[in-house]
């Protein structure tokens, strides 16, 4: 944790349709220190999934600036990965769990026992040994992000970009999953910005949380996690800076304003009370 | 794993009981128009099985016109299979392509393909280039509109996967696009296997000089009901055969596709 930046986002400003069309994004200001682990918490429709795939090329927004590493990113950077909440889609079914793996590394590395060896290698990351010859769809719904999670490390990224990864499993997996996550970072030194509904998980993980508000997403509060390492899915979350920290992110996301002594908060006010239905959705987004 | 086998037995004896039942019934009419399956059987044997050892049991008669028109209907299919193919792809991946080439498309599928028989016949002139014209203008279009169907909705997730990860161009064609388009195709090609057929007695009956078409208009001609019966009897085992065939490559093909839609469905 060098503290050099990793990501800087400037002015990030995006919308879907033509002309200035229904606004998605606006003007997000945001720096990622190499081998941070940021959060992005917010309501559903705050456009923290539109801000991932900004920041990983896919989309091109409609203004303002994302640089990784020194370079300005106008289509899918070198040395970037990504982790996508739908596992069962995102991974090819006629491919095995090796393949799968292996596929993206046809581009770096032209000797298929290397990439095999590298596809294997990761999955023994994951714990996955033994499904290598496996189809994805063999497995469980948190076996097969495991597969997703692998895929992406395989590519040895600097950036790992994860689009609520843990969404659609039992919450006993996400446990593991999020247990995964830690380890691999503080194996492998990545940065890592992961976008996440679930608060709790936002602030076991992060070092910061990001909240934003609901769309168009602004930067409400970016939040520092205080939270000694390494962290228990049972000891950490009892602790009384985590229960703060929960409560604090959660009243953000709810559109309330920050408790006594809380850091900066952008909008609240002025977002409060004039859609009050959105941030029921926010709640029920929680579930 | 008994019951399944005891339900496989069942179908088997309801088509056994069916052809007994006709042997009596076509015993007893004595008709000369609906002869009894055995006599159709040992006439199929005697016009076509009962060859030498040396050319499979195949008769002359079998080798001159049961073969060419298998060879047609493998010509007319593969040229269908190609064409379609490659064609659906492209179309099913370009928004511009389809875009113009939709309503063509809608209207020329609905063009029996049997009416363009007279044209392929000035065209090509009778024979098999006239045969494999038929069969494959015919056959092209199932898989044709199958395979466009199938590129388009290829998964958008798995396409910004591809991106995400960066795969070129070619890997994107070979390892996303065509597995992800292979089901439809599959299910055109079953359409056309069976249209196949159809189209291919339909050619030959309309002017050949070999061929099951043409041996049928022979038999027809010299009102010899038996060889008739052995003929149709033939087309509709090759016809059977043809969709065994198709199922054991799709089969083989697509393994992943029944397995992952048995788990999600």
């Amino acid at each position: 944790m060098t503290g050099t930046a990793m990501l800087d986002i400037t002015g990030l400003t995006h919308a879907f349709g033509p002309g200035t069309g229904h606004p998605v994004l606006d003007d997000i200001t945001l720096t990622v220190d190499e081998g941070e682990l940021v959060s992005i918490v917010g309501p559903s429709g705050c456009g923290k999934s539109t801000l991932l795939r900004c920041v990983a090329g896919l989309i091109r927004p409609t203004g303002g600036r994302v640089v990784l590493r020194g370079e300005p990113v106008d289509a899918v950077p070198d040395g970037l990965a990504v982790v996508f909440q739908d596992y069962s889609r995102s991974l090819f079914p006629w491919l095995s769990v090796r393949d799968n793996v292996a596929l993206p590394l046809r581009r770096t590395q032209p000797g298929r026992a290397q990439r095999r060896a590298a596809a294997l290698d990761a999955l023994s990351t994951v714990g996955l040994t033994g499904t290598a010859q496996k189809y994805p769809w063999q497995l469980s719904g948190g076996m097969q992000q495991r597969v997703a999670i692998a895929r992406a490390l395989a590519c040895d990224p600097v950036l790992l970009l994860m689009d609520e990864p843990f969404g659609s499993v039992d919450a006993q997996t996400r446990e593991d999953l999020e247990d995964l996550i830690l380890a691999v970072r503080q194996d492998r030194q990545m940065t890592i910005l992961m976008v996440t509904h679930d608060i709790d998980e936002s602030v076991y993980v992060g070092d910061r949380v990001i909240v934003l508000t609901p769309g168009p997403g602004r930067v409400r509060a970016d939040l520092p996690v205080d939270l000694p390492a390494p962290r228990d899915q049972i000891i950490t979350k009892e602790l009384p800076a985590f229960v703060r920290l929960r409560t604090e992110v959660s009243r953000l996301v709810r559109g309330q304003e920050g408790g006594p002594g809380s850091p900066a908060d952008r909008g609240g006010a002025e977002y409060w009370g004039r859609d009050r239905n959105r941030s029921r959705a926010a709640r029920a987004s929680q579930e | 794993m008994s019951r399944a086998s005891g339900r496989l037995a069942a179908r088997w004896a309801v088509i056994a009981a069916a052809v007994v039942l006709w042997q009596v019934w076509a015993r007893q009419q004595g008709s000369s128009f609906f002869p009894p399956p055995s006599a159709i059987a040992a006439r199929m044997y005697q016009q076509w099985f009962s060859g030498p050892a040396s050319h499979l049991f195949l008769t002359p008669d079998a080798v001159g016109n049961v073969l060419p028109s298998l060879g047609r209907i493998a010509a007319g299919l593969a040229i269908a299979v190609v064409v379609g193919g490659v064609a659906g792809v492209a179309i099913g991946r370009s928004v511009a392509l389809s875009g113009y080439l939709d309503p063509l498309l809608q209207f020329s599928r609905a063009l029996p393909a049997v009416t363009l028989v007279p044209v392929f016949i000035a065209l090509f002139r009778l024979g098999t280039e006239m045969e494999v014209a038929t069969i494959a203008f015919g056959t092209v279009w199932p898989i044709l509109l199958n395979t466009i169907d199938g590129a388009r909705s290829v998964d958008p997730v798995q396409m910004e996967t591809a991106r995400a990860f960066r795969l070129p161009g070619w890997q994107r064609l070979t390892k996303l696009i065509i597995p992800a388009t292979m089901p439809r195709f599959f299910a055109g090609l079953r359409l056309s296997v069976s249209l196949a057929l159809v189209l291919m007695v339909f050619a030959e009956l309309a002017g050949s000089s070999n061929g099951l078409g043409y041996e049928m208009n022979n038999a027809q001609s010299s009102f010899d009901m038996t060889w008739v019966w052995a003929t149709i009897v033939l087309l509709a085992l090759l016809g059977n055969l043809f969709n065994l065939l198709e199922l054991a490559v799709e089969h083989r093909m697509l393994g992943w596709h029944r397995g992952a839609r048995g788990r999600v469905p």
